[in-house]
């Protein structure tokens, strides 16, 4: 009872990094509060093959529902899983990825069970709360901490009255490590028809199709990323020459990506990947506040723009007052040259 | 088959263009520097919508939106397009609804429309980018549920929907009815058509009117110049599950927020100054 939960998502039987640096931030909540911290997974021939991908991350149980039906992902049978299973145990707190597949399941289950959900977290704490109306104050509540508004402001949103406390949290957001304490490590393997009823089928996926990603922007050591400054999608294309030459990975603004310049997948930011690269070179990018969301842990910032005001220049390390056509040849040249 | 659709739509602040006046001195959203506008992925949503309508002759398209008064705007928009009728959903106990309260409320207006095939809405509104809504109010009217499409084809009342996955693309089958919500990566929208416009641009709800109001004949002799208009009590809400009383989540802080101005060299574009930063990181050996 009152244990935090954190859903492990698949693809095949490959549990999600996101997964993993939920179950490192969800240990420490756990310890934190003193109680237990328990993963669900389920798929299609999983047992044996997930297990040790999410026990070494501190989790004291393990749900595992293998059946057929349950990968790829639809909603109605994840759901039944988890609403069932927290019927059952109460769980104080519920992590999930705010992936695709977390951000149709969180709400589907928070719905259900009228708790509340929180999306995007980029700070999960445990904190104290008065509720300004009754005056009542609650204990240990998780504070879910997130970019609102476009990313102009951040809030603080508590679950005082409704449990489970469920959040979602972009993948990179959280960094997953080892847990270096002891875990009980139990797993069971419930019955799944005893949580999913044959309707609960209904959603049929005729094709499934994931490629790898065709870049490691969340691991890369040093991103080159452009904003609607880079003027087209030529403009753009660009970067990729720099990003070549410094062995860096390439990424764009919101701004960038909505005006065609580069794919979505590429986008930094609140609604896009979250990096921690040694290196971030800003080109052509203002700097809204839901970008430098995604980007304000880089070690080394440099922006490259024309308005010497931009708001992104306030916490870049070099601030290149010119423009990205002049600037950037220039960076390959003498990167060329220095680095012989 | 005739289709019964009805399209979830937002009006939002503008936030993706936010300029330096977006912000009060208070660190409060200064709404008047932001456009209302038609929540783009629910745009989206509305072009499915009116795709098939087309393929299914006899079906109807309505809007369905919850907001102030002013909100009747994203009725009048989507009739511009093609869409045929609309509700509003105004009251003040909607007022600080979280995505739980709010999908309540959508929900038991959908109960009330009644014979609904198919509800789509755009994946996430650009205010709250949170994605929760169409699924909160899917599992609400116990609909079956395919979220980030971006194609939907009908067939004897089933949707084969192409979707965006993480990395991927999915391609479902899912028998009505259901929710759909409809990824950014779908077609775009059409543009409103001007007969359209000509047809309904003093459509408006009673609360938009002004107490003496103008071309009242107009409305007397054409009835779908006044678009649907209901509060908690016209579709049989409970007051505690809407607005700020039905929302688990509450706000406890906001702050705005504040970049420590770092320590920074400051350069031109010259080669003098580009070089030197260059061999200044590849020395530290930050990059190289």
């Amino acid at each position: 009872m009152n244990n935090v939960f954190v859903y492990c998502e698949i693809e095949g039987t490959t549990v999600a990094e996101v997964s993993q640096e939920l179950l490192t931030k969800g240990r420490k909540l756990a310890d934190e509060l003193g109680v237990q911290l328990h993963a669900i997974v389920a798929g299609t021939g999983i047992k044996g093959k997930v297990e040790d991908q999410i026990l070494p991350y501190g989790v004291d149980k393990l749900f595992v529902f293998d059946g057929e039906g349950l990968f790829p992902y639809t909603s109605a049978p994840h759901t039944d899983i988890l609403v069932g299973l927290f019927k059952e145990e109460q769980p104080q707190i519920c992590l999930m990825g705010a992936t695709v597949i977390g951000r149709d399941l969180g709400p589907r289950v928070s719905s259900s069970l009228t708790s509340g959900l929180t999306a995007d977290c980029t700070q999960l704490e445990i904190g104290p709360y008065t509720d300004n109306r009754s005056g009542k104050t609650y204990e240990n509540l998780l504070y879910q901490i997130r970019p609102a508004f476009g990313g102009n402001i951040v809030a603080t949103i508590v679950n005082p009255d409704h449990r489970p406390q469920m959040a979602t949290v972009r993948s990179g957001v959280m960094k997953k490590a080892l847990y270096e304490g002891k875990a009980a490590g139990e797993v069971v393997y419930p019955e799944v028809s005893k949580y999913v009823s044959p309707e609960a089928y209904v959603v049929q996926v005729i094709d499934h199709h994931v490629e790898k990603a065709k870049h490691n922007l969340k691991g890369a050591s040093i991103v080159v990323s452009g904003g609607y400054g880079m003027g087209s999608k030529e403009g753009f294309d660009m970067l990729f020459k720099l990003a070549k030459v410094l062995h860096a990975e390439v990424g764009a603004s919101r701004a960038a990506v909505d005006a065609g310049f580069c794919d979505h997948d590429r986008q930094i930011g609140q609604t896009g990947v979250t990096v921690h690269p040694k290196v971030y070179i800003a080109c052509g990018i203002s700097g809204q506040i839901q970008h430098i969301a995604g980007m304000q842990d880089s070690g080394i910032i440099i922006s490259i723009n024309t308005d010497p005001d931009a708001p992104i220049n306030n916490i870049a390390d070099y601030v290149i007052t010119g423009s990205v056509e002049e600037v950037i040849p220039k960076l390959i040249k003498y990167y060329k040259q220095n680095s012989k | 088959m005739k289709l019964k659709i009805v399209v979830l739509a937002k009006q939002v602040p503008d936030t993706r263009n936010v300029g330096k006046d977006a912000m009060t001195a208070e660190g409060t959203v200064n709404r008047a520097a932001l456009p209302a506008i038609f929540n783009p992925d629910d745009l989206l949503a509305l072009e499915q919508a009116l795709r098939l309508k087309e393929q299914n002759p006899g079906s109807t398209v309505g809007i369905l939106t919850m907001g102030p008064p002013r909100a009747g705007e994203i009725i009048r928009q989507g009739l511009f397009r093609g869409a045929d009728t609309g509700w509003l959903l105004t009251d003040r106990l909607f007022a600080g609804a979280d995505t739980l309260a709010t999908s309540y409320a959508l929900a038991t207006a959908i109960r009330k429309i009644g014979g609904v095939d198919l509800v789509i809405g755009g994946r996430q509104a650009i205010d709250g980018d949170t994605a929760q809504v169409g699924p909160q109010v899917a599992q609400k009217l116990g609909l079956n549920q395919v979220t980030y499409a971006e194609e939907i084809k009908m067939e004897d009342g089933v949707a084969t929907v192409r979707r965006h996955i993480d990395g991927g693309v999915e391609t479902v089958k899912v028998p009505l009815p259901a929710l759909i919500t409809v990824n950014g990566s779908a077609a775009p929208c059409r543009p409103q058509n001007a007969k359209l416009v000509m047809k309904y641009k003093r459509a408006s709800c009673p609360m938009e009117r002004p107490e003496d109001v103008p071309y009242a004949e107009l409305y007397a002799e054409r009835p779908y110049l006044t678009l649907n208009q209901w509060n908690v009590a016209d579709v049989d809400g409970d007051p505690l599950q809407c607005g700020l009383a039905g929302s688990p989540t509450k706000v406890k802080s906001v702050q705005n927020i504040v970049f420590q101005a770092k320590e920074c060299k400051h350069l031109t574009a010259s080669d003098a100054d580009i070089d030197s930063m260059v061999r200044e990181l590849l020395d530290e050996k930050i990059i190289g």
